[in-house]
């Protein structure tokens, strides 16, 4: 009877491998990649030009193709979040909440192999690649916590680690699995070679924006300035676009640092007023949160700034509200030394 | 034998990805989807999607600045 595992597949190379290494053991494998919103590709494909030099390729369907392989796509954006707001474990180095993180996904996945009637879960970890989710001491946590107990194998350090019940019942040869460890990546490159994979992602950091500190910061900043931990799908994309800018506690300004931005904010012009000046070409800013008239002309003058008019005596602006009322406003640029270092986010 | 259409507009990958997967489970083989997105990115992605998962792209296009996909869905049980 062919076994089968469901993968967990980030679009790395370490679940590449994870999977190959089962498929030559005859194993039946099917990928699930799990969306949360934070994941570092997708989204910021293609807004900013310099992006859109790198192929735009979802690197989960491109692994998943390389290995011949089924790969399903889970949006889990609305149960992650409290995955976000509450970490049993804590977070990492930034908001990074990497061990809840697995936890999370290997329970998710847990559900779907029972569902659909699969036998066992294999991901890429390494022992000792992360630091907090991928310890010796962590990985029996994720085990017990999701449920999955001695059904989750790690393929590329199982030799490490006590055997599971896959291996224990001869579905898969544990002679034949491996032992990496530690954040060294050489012994995983040595086996892509033997596999005749020779391009895969190589994300530097970690598999999503959480791990991104300036990411980090504006999380906490958007926090901070609600009074409670929320957040929308919108508002976490948004985080990743243009210079965030927050004149005064109860709103902030998003403006957008070149043409492709502008072009991606302006597909928000219904949900957030805008400002966008007219005299000069200049940026497109969203404002988001509550601010009082007075302050729209003190939005402008910043807009005002980063315009080709920046020097100019006055730059006109268009004022724009979410049902697409406008008016213009004539306003002087802000002078940079009036621009305070702490309204930078 | 039906066409959906499906408005992809202003999602990013892998959004379009998903809406195109969550709606072809609820078709039937010989059924058509038009997948209209605005992220470039769709153009490779959804085809990648649809040579893993069995299913036929019969067209992609660029109009307007719109990415329009034309996907035949094919059976893919067993
Ligand atoms: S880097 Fe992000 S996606 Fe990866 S384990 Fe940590 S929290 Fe989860």
């Amino acid at each position: 009877m062919q076994r089968k595992a469901v993968a967990l597949i980030s679009g790395g190379l370490d679940s590449l491998l994870a999977v190959r290494v089962m498929q030559e053991q005859g194993i039946y494998v099917e990928g699930i990649n799990f969306f949360t919103g934070f994941c570092v590709e997708g989204h910021t494909h293609a807004i900013r030009k310099k992006d859109q030099k790198k192929p735009k390729r979802n690197n989960a369907l491109w692994c998943a193709e390389q290995l011949g392989i089924k790969l399903h796509i889970i949006d889990i954006v609305e149960e992650y979040k409290d995955v976000v707001f509450n970490p049993r474990y804590g977070y990492g180095a930034n908001l990074n909440p990497c061990l809840d993180c697995k936890i999370f996904m290997v329970k998710k996945a847990r559900e779907w192999m029972e569902a659909h009637d699969f036998d066992f879960i294999i991901t890429g970890e390494v022992v000792g690649q992360r630091p907090k989710s991928q310890r010796k001491d962590t990985m029996p946590v994720v085990q017990k916590d999701s449920g999955i107990e001695d059904r989750l194998l790690r393929p590329l350090c199982a030799r490490n680690l006590p055997p599971t019940l896959p291996e224990r019942e001869g579905w898969v040869d544990r002679d034949k699995l491996y032992d990496f460890s530690g954040r060294s990546r050489k012994p995983q490159m040595a086996l892509a070679k033997a596999f005749g994979f020779a391009d895969y992602a190589q994300p530097a950091g970690g598999c999503c924006f959480l791990t991104d500190e300036q990411y980090s910061i504006k999380l906490q900043d958007l926090w901070q300035a609600r009074g409670n931990k929320q957040y929308e799908m919108d508002d976490i994309m948004l985080l990743k676009v243009g210079r965030h800018i927050r004149p005064e506690p109860g709103y902030k300004l998003i403006i957008s640092r070149e043409e492709g931005e502008g072009k991606f904010l302006q597909g928000y012009r219904k949900q957030y007023p805008s400002l966008k000046t007219t005299s000069h070409a200049g940026p497109l800013c969203l404002i988001d949160g509550d601010f009082a008239e007075e302050q729209i002309e003190q939005a402008a003058r910043i807009v005002a700034r980063y315009s080709q008019g920046k020097n100019a005596p006055e730059v006109e602006l268009e004022f724009r509200d979410t049902e697409g009322n406008t008016r213009l406003l004539t306003v002087p640029p802000l002078p940079p030394h009036e621009l305070k270092k702490e309204w930078v986010v | 034998m039906s066409r959906t259409i499906l408005d992809c507009r202003r999602l990013l990958c892998p959004m379009p990805v998903i809406r195109v997967q969550d709606r072809i489970a609820e078709l039937q083989a010989g059924d058509e989807l038009q997948a209209i997105c605005t992220d470039p990115g769709v153009m490779q992605d959804i085809p990648a999607w649809c040579r893993i998962n069995g299913h036929e792209i019969l067209e992609q296009r660029l109009e307007d600045d719109e990415y329009i996909l034309l996907i035949r869905v094919q059976d893919t049980e067993g």
